[in-house]
């Protein structure tokens, strides 16, 4: 089980909302999947790099050259709310 | 024969020489989804006119005696969280239930310049997270080797609609094992490439450094033809690998005198259903006839991927779906009061629970205090265990070992348990983790159940894998069996 606070803080950096009844349940399947994954603390790892990627990548760049963008249209098709070529948010300065 | 039944291709070749029309061919695929859809409800979305109109353009070029690809004109399916333009993807979550993207994805643009025709667009758990697909928002995907069982996941909208003859061949994505494990669980060929193999530009993420597009398939011969229209560097995509690509058709034949075969001793122990091991282990002796040596081989650290996968699998999931907020496309809820409440009701309301414990996960995983306990700690396992595959190619050629622990089990029998449901992966994930490619293929039955032994390769060697897989393929009958629905 995960406790009350670490779950709604963990909910709140996440930006979800976790009603009052469910954090039982939430907990509880989180802290089972946490504990599990506890069993890495018994692997050595002394001295052993981390792979972020398989394939070893490394940055890739691209000439800086003016390319063909989306139109707007297309851009907004999917906007929930649009106004004037834009998306629309909700007032954030007063 | 039903023009169903064929292999994709069987069916190019009867369209090459105009005994079928593509028109023809894509009526049988849509007849047969209006006659089995009811009952498996692989599709999210059928785009049976734009099919039709495709079908009749190819058919116009072959009469004009262009030359045309192995694959025009024939009937194919791309999971949901494959961007199409102008044809809903969603992910199937609420979050993108009416998301129509603005652009093809690269796998999706090469098979259109091939002439395939898309006959829709497949079910899949929520943002590929879950081993069942009983997390879609959409339906549940049914086994249409038993209506009651699951088809796997998270492509199992893909495998269930190549295993009913719904498609000839159908795109999924596989992260931890969604294109291995339902392709075991539906008796199909199922491939995963090498990490970088193909593009993931336009396959909507989960974990960016696991995703990979895989493939669904009736027999070895169409997945290596397949996987070579699709393989290749993409300008668009940073993590695909300019990596020569071979004809892997050309490269399918019996002769396995070369052929070294690794046995992992982890993959043999307790969980593993004695039958499945049985099937597999007796697909080994099949290889050994054909003149493949076998040794056992030792991959330590077997034990800690699951717990590895769960840690990173979530964090890059944290990160990828931050961007579902509600502002530029998807789902918006309705009642806010602020900008931050906006993002909160949208993400809380729009994605489902395994969706949100994911995030939650990777969240904690990467939150100050937990990042070196778990993310830093999880990389470096990750490490240790590419390690131990690269230690073990340095003596053998392939490594064989079960897809999965048991056979499809049944719808709503591990919803509940999320860790018994992650569980169904143990065998797939290692090899994902390590960014090596690989593979399932029927090798028997439980219960009138499929079972599927997995192949995996060395990096950027699907070549040999694919050979393999063929041999055996060829001295059995496996691929030859069909659901009856």
């Amino acid at each position: 089980m995960l406790d009350k606070d670490t779950v709604k803080h963990v909910a709140k950096l996440s930006r979800l909302e976790i009603k009052e009844d469910e954090f039982e349940t939430v907990s509880k399947k989180m802290g089972d999947i946490l504990s599990y994954i506890e069993k890495l603390q018994g692997v050595d790892t002394e001295n052993t790099d981390i792979t972020y990627n398989p394939i070893n990548l490394v940055n890739q760049f691209r000439t800086d050259e003016v390319r063909e963008s989306l139109e707007v249209k297309k851009v907004l098709q999917n906007a929930p709310e649009k106004e004037m070529g834009c998306f629309k948010v909700p007032k954030v300065l007063d | 024969m039903k023009l169903y039944e064929m292999t994709l291709k069987e069916a190019s070749e009867k369209i090459k020489k105009q005994e079928i029309t593509a028109l023809e061919l894509t009526q049988s695929i849509l007849d047969r989804i209006k006659e089995v859809e009811p009952k498996v409800d692989s599709y999210i979305t059928i785009t049976e006119e734009e099919a039709l109109n495709r079908a009749k353009e190819i058919d116009e070029k072959i009469k004009a005696g262009e030359e045309v690809s192995v694959l025009a004109g024939i009937p194919m399916a791309v999971k949901d969280n494959i961007c199409t333009d102008g044809v809903k993807t969603t992910c199937a979550s609420k979050m993108l239930e009416n998301f129509v993207p603005p652009y093809d994805a690269t796998v999706v643009k090469k098979l259109n310049a091939a002439g395939a025709i898309m006959v829709g667009k497949t079910n899949m758990d929520e943002f590929a997270m879950g081993s069942s697909t009983e997390n879609s928002y959409l339906k549940k995907t049914k086994n249409p080797w038993d209506l009651n069982k699951v088809p796997g996941g998270s492509s199992g909208g893909s495998a269930a609609a190549v295993a009913a003859g719904q498609a000839f061949y159908a795109l999924g994505s596989d992260t931890g094992g969604s294109v291995k494990q339902p392709a075991a669980l539906t008796g199909l060929v199922g491939l995963r490439p090498t990490y970088g193999r193909i593009s993931r530009y336009g396959l909507i993420a989960f974990g960016s450094s696991l995703d990979q597009v895989g493939i669904f398939t009736k027999d070895v011969t169409d997945c290596a033809i397949v996987l070579r229209e699709l393989a290749g560097k993409d300008k668009m995509d940073g993590t695909s690998a300019e990596v020569e690509v071979a004809d892997y058709e050309k490269h399918l034949d019996k002769d396995m005198s070369n052929i070294k075969i690794g046995i992992p001793k982890e993959y043999f122990v307790e969980g593993i259903d004695a039958d499945v091991k049985k099937a597999v282990l007796d697909g080994v002796e099949k290889l050994k006839e054909l003149g493949a040596t076998v040794k056992e081989v030792s991959l330590p650290h077997t034990d800690s991927a699951i717990a590895t996968y769960y840690v990173l699998a979530p964090s890059e999931a944290s990160s990828n779906l931050a961007r579902f907020d509600g502002i530029r496309y998807g789902y918006r809820a309705e009642g806010y009061d602020s900008l931050e409440g906006l993002y909160t009701k949208t993400r809380t309301e729009g994605f489902g629970d395994e969706v949100k414990r994911r995030i939650m996960i990777g969240t904690y995983a990467l939150s100050a205090g937990y990042y070196d306990a778990y993310y830093k700690k999880a990389l470096k396992v990750r490490t240790l265990i590419k390690k131990d595959f690269v230690d073990a190619f340095e003596d053998v050629d392939v490594i064989i070992a079960p897809t999965a622990p048991n056979v499809a089990f049944n719808i709503g029998e591990k919803t509940s348990d999320p860790m018994a449901m992650y569980m169904e992966d143990a065998c797939t994930i290692p090899s994902c983790l390590a960014g090596v490619p690989g593979m399932s293929i029927p090798c028997g039955f439980k219960d009138g159940l499929p079972i599927g032994m997995q192949i995996i390769g060395n990096y950027f060697d699907e070549a040999t894998m694919l050979k393999v897989a063929h041999a055996f393929e060829s001295v059995t009958e496996f691929k030859d069996q069909r659901a009856k629905l």
